[in-house]
């Protein structure tokens, strides 16, 4: 007995200096008779147990960065200039790892009955970098500005569905076009920077509300932070300073880490993951978000406007092995509707679907097609592995009968002209925060991103039924149902969800797994902290 | 006047002549990729809204011989245009990384140029023994590995084996020039790895081809010992081979290495470049091809001269 509780004090103490994921300590700790609930709960303390070091200079390493990069909220893309934006900017509201609404600038949300009408009060002192305090003018100036088509914003889509904007003392009020009881979830969005006078002025100004200041930016290579002295929040932005150094080359991310050039990378490459389990310096971080890696077909187009037939390709691909071979096993599989447990109000009983040869066969010989060849385009930047995923996906289709074929296509020009023009290739999805969005961007009759061109009249109906119910059991249900049609009549093939993988020094503390969003969605370097 | 002075002159306006057709050429070439930089930014983003604002808001609407002749009026007059991408000024951006890039090339040509040199002078010294056949066998080694091994190879002795260099070679303006050069120093190496072999075959090549001559017969009846034969007599006639190598080899570490770059993390005008060329961003894409064209028209015309001052009989023509 007593040497079981030696055993566990010592997990607990590596859990304590994040030498030990959650996943291995759960599997140790059960392994000794522990209840996994219990395991989960104490390793939580354990991780948690530590309070915040202050001080020091905490190191990022990013993919995607490049010298094209700008710090204007509204044109962010890519994994670098989403850490630099999350450091230095805040948003009225997050979402937090739990997929709950965590206040940030608002510090407190409501809606009328109907959510058509929401409120939202700002907090007060909330100083800008560059001096001044956020009113709400400030804020309906920043949320005018994604509206305007100049602007370029990614957030767009978003903002347009808001009729009205007004200020009243610390009270913002947004006026819906129609009901959307997720709001709050869409304002969380990383390009809606709260910035002075809403950024109209010098949108690229870097002039934001964040934990840390920006020192320097120099795109593309590395741009440094300073302690943000007044920042209101005392549970972020622990360090001296800190810094986002762009590393694209994956090996030479990998290789910052071990030599303690950088104290957290993003974009671990999966093949990699079990070289790096000896090296007791570094630590992987796995999350089971929303993003996942797809084939699409267009509905509308021959042969895949037969139904049988994309029902018959559905059934032809192994999931299993994808997420073994492409993903490294750090992945869930998909099944056929972009939704995953990541999202609020996932629906877990939907039938997950096999690989079945021959039932795949019997469809395809019910679809009546001719026979010659079905062309499946591929590029080797549609995803990462996404040559070998179409290779695996041929092959187990030809098992079934199924006369696929990969044709590769270069990377150059992949976006512009074969995604959403050629009618079937692959391609990645990087998730939203709630399914409405989700679902709006891409599967809604009218999307302008409906890349299975996918119009489905009942799905529409739920859908908008969907965004004006309150009550979540009922939401619940009618995702539920649309996730059902999707999976059986859509034009989308979502074989796996891939999970962020990163990698940290075991010597950063307050790392806390966050699937919205890659570096804990962004918030890596505000929250956590160097122990040594 | 002087026919080397004659001789420059003319070469310097051919140069700016073959710059100009270059700066048609990069702009056919740009404008013949696929897709163009609304679409390569927006990448899986686009819509047709968004994709028209875009290219409004860019310029991009206009006719390409409209946009050609305005950008070659802002070239000509010190304007190089902000990027379209991000806006910055283009000028100021190119700065800081050609004096990086130059940097970079500078530190690897001032160990691999006399290195080469001296190497190829030994193995044409010992030409067929054993200090000839181990230098070939290193340095045909070294040239034959991608510049990504030989850098992975690098990182792991280096970095990982003996902690000695960081992997990610980060030039900050405040740094000092020896923690600068430590910085650099993995680049450096792989990039002398890179282009010793080239140069030192071709010292080689070229001391042996003297070597044949009646006058080395004369200066080793004369009782001079080999390594003075070599020196005084067979490689100053070899220089204009040499020379115009070396210049070869410094334009591609002035314009050849964005491999390196990105494996380092160095910032420089190959990654500039690189990610400009994926946005479409013509005008970076024209700026950057157009110094990279000059400091190829640059070495050879430097390698020219040398190799035609280095020779008398083309120094006083009749």
């Amino acid at each position: 007995m007593s040497d079981k509780h030696n055993q566990l004090d010592w997990m607990i103490g590596q859990a304590k200096k994040g030498r030990m994921t959650r996943r291995e300590f759960v599997g140790r700790t059960t392994a000794l008779g522990v209840s996994a609930a219990l395991a989960g709960a104490l390793f939580s303390k354990a991780a948690l147990a530590d309070e915040p070091v202050k001080g020091g200079t905490l190191r990022l390493g990013m993919s995607g960065g490049e010298s094209t990069n700008t710090l204007d909220p509204a044109l962010s893309a890519s994994p670098a200039p989403f850490s630099i934006l999350r450091t230095w900017g805040e948003c009225l509201v997050d979402v937090s790892e739990t997929g709950t609404v965590e206040m940030r600038i608002a510090e407190e949300v409501s809606s009328n009955a109907d959510a058509t009408e929401w409120k939202f009060k700002i907090r007060s002192g909330v100083e800008f970098h560059g001096g001044g305090t956020v009113t709400a003018d400030d804020v309906i100036a920043t949320l005018k500005r994604h509206t305007d088509e100049k602007a370029q914003s990614g957030a767009l889509g978003i903002v347009q569905g808001i009729s009205e904007m007004s200020a009243e003392g610390d009270m913002v009020t947004l006026k819906l076009a129609s009901a959307n009881a997720d709001l709050p979830f869409l304002i969380a969005d990383y390009h809606l920077i709260i910035q002075p006078g809403g950024g109209v002025d010098d949108p690229a100004a870097g002039n934001g509300t964040g934990p840390y200041k920006i020192t320097s930016n120099e795109a593309g290579v590395i741009t440094t932070f300073e302690k943000n002295a007044n920042y209101w929040d005392s549970t972020r932005g622990h360090a001296d300073g800190v810094e986002i150094l762009v590393i694209n080359d994956d090996t030479a991310r990998i290789a910052a880490l071990q030599a303690g050039q950088v104290h957290m990378i993003d974009r671990v490459d999966p093949k990699t993951v079990a070289s790096l389990s000896g090296d007791t310096g570094v630590v992987i971080e796995r999350a089971a978000g929303p993003g996942h890696y797809v084939f699409i077909m267009h509905c509308d187009k021959a042969p895949f406007d037969n139904n049988d037939l994309r029902m018959a390709l559905k059934l032809a691909i192994n999931r299993q092995e994808l997420v073994d071979k492409v993903l490294g096993g750090l992945g869930s599989r998909g099944n056929d509707f972009p939704i995953n447990a990541a999202y609020p109000l996932f629906d877990e009983t939907i039938p997950q679907r096999e690989y079945d040869a021959a039932a795949a066969a019997e469809f395809y010989a019910k679809s009546g097609h001719d026979g010659s060849p079905i062309m499946l385009q591929v590029a080797p930047g549609a995803f990462p592995g996404a040559v070998d995923a179409a290779n695996l996906f041929a092959s187990s289709a030809n098992a079934a009968g199924i006369p696929l074929q990969i044709q590769v296509e270069p990377d150059d020009g992949y976006w512009s002209n074969v995604w959403n023009v050629a009618p079937f290739c692959a391609s990645y999805w990087g998730g939203r925060p709630v399914q409405d969005q989700m679902y709006t961007t891409a599967y809604l009759s009218t999307a302008e991103w409906n890349d299975t061109r996918f119009k489905n009249a009942k799905f529409d109906e739920l859908l908008l039924a969907a965004r004006g119910e309150l009550d979540g059991a009922k939401r619940k249900g009618l995702y539920s149902e649309m996730a059902t049609i999707l999976r059986d009549e859509g034009g989308l093939i979502a074989p796996m969800f891939n999970d962020w993988v990163e990698g940290r020094r075991a010597e950063v503390g307050g790392w806390v797994a966050n699937p919205q969003g890659t570096m804990m969605n962004g918030f890596a370097l505000s929250k956590c902290w160097l122990t040594a | 006047m002087h026919p080397v002075l004659k001789l420059v002159v003319q070469r310097i306006a051919l140069g700016l002549v073959l710059l100009l057709i270059i700066s048609v050429v990069i702009f056919l070439g740009v404008e013949a990729l696929p897709g163009d930089t609304a679409q390569a930014i927006l990448g899986q983003s686009a819509t047709p809204q968004a994709l028209e604002n875009l290219r409004a808001e860019m310029g991009l609407d206009q006719p390409a011989l409209t946009r050609y002749f305005h950008w070659l009026g802002g070239i000509l007059t010190g304007d190089l245009g902000t990027a379209l991408t991000n806006k910055a000024d283009i000028a100021k951006s190119i700065g800081s990384k050609l004096g990086n890039t130059l940097f970079l090339a500078g530190s690897a040509a001032v160990i691999a140029v006399p290195l080469a040199i001296l190497l190829g002078t030994i193995a044409a010294r010992y030409a067929g023994r054993w200090p000839d056949k181990l230098i070939s066998a290193i340095t045909l080694t070294t040239i034959s590995l991608p510049e990504f091994v030989a850098a992975y190879f690098v990182i792991f002795f280096l970095t990982q084996v003996f902690p000695i260099f960081q992997p990610v070679s980060l030039v900050l303006p405040g740094m000092g020039f020896w923690e600068k050069l430590h910085a650099i120093a993995l680049p450096v190496i792989v990039l002398v790895m890179v282009v010793l072999a080239h140069m030192m075959r071709m010292t080689r090549a070229a001391i042996l081809n003297v070597m044949q001559s009646a006058y080395i017969e004369t200066a080793e009846l004369k009782g001079l010992t080999p390594m003075q034969v070599v020196w005084r007599h067979a490689f100053p006639n070899a220089i204009a081979p040499v020379v115009s190598v070396v210049m070869l080899n410094l334009a591609y570490l002035v314009v050849g290495v964005v491999v390196v770059e990105v494996v380092f993390s160095y910032n420089a005008l190959g990654k500039y470049l690189v990610d400009h060329v994926t946005k479409r961003d013509l005008p970076v894409v024209q700026a950057v091809g157009l110094i990279f064209a000059a400091v190829y028209i640059f070495l050879n015309m430097a390698a020219d001269i040398i190799g035609i001052l280095s020779n008398p009989r083309l120094r006083h023509p009749k």
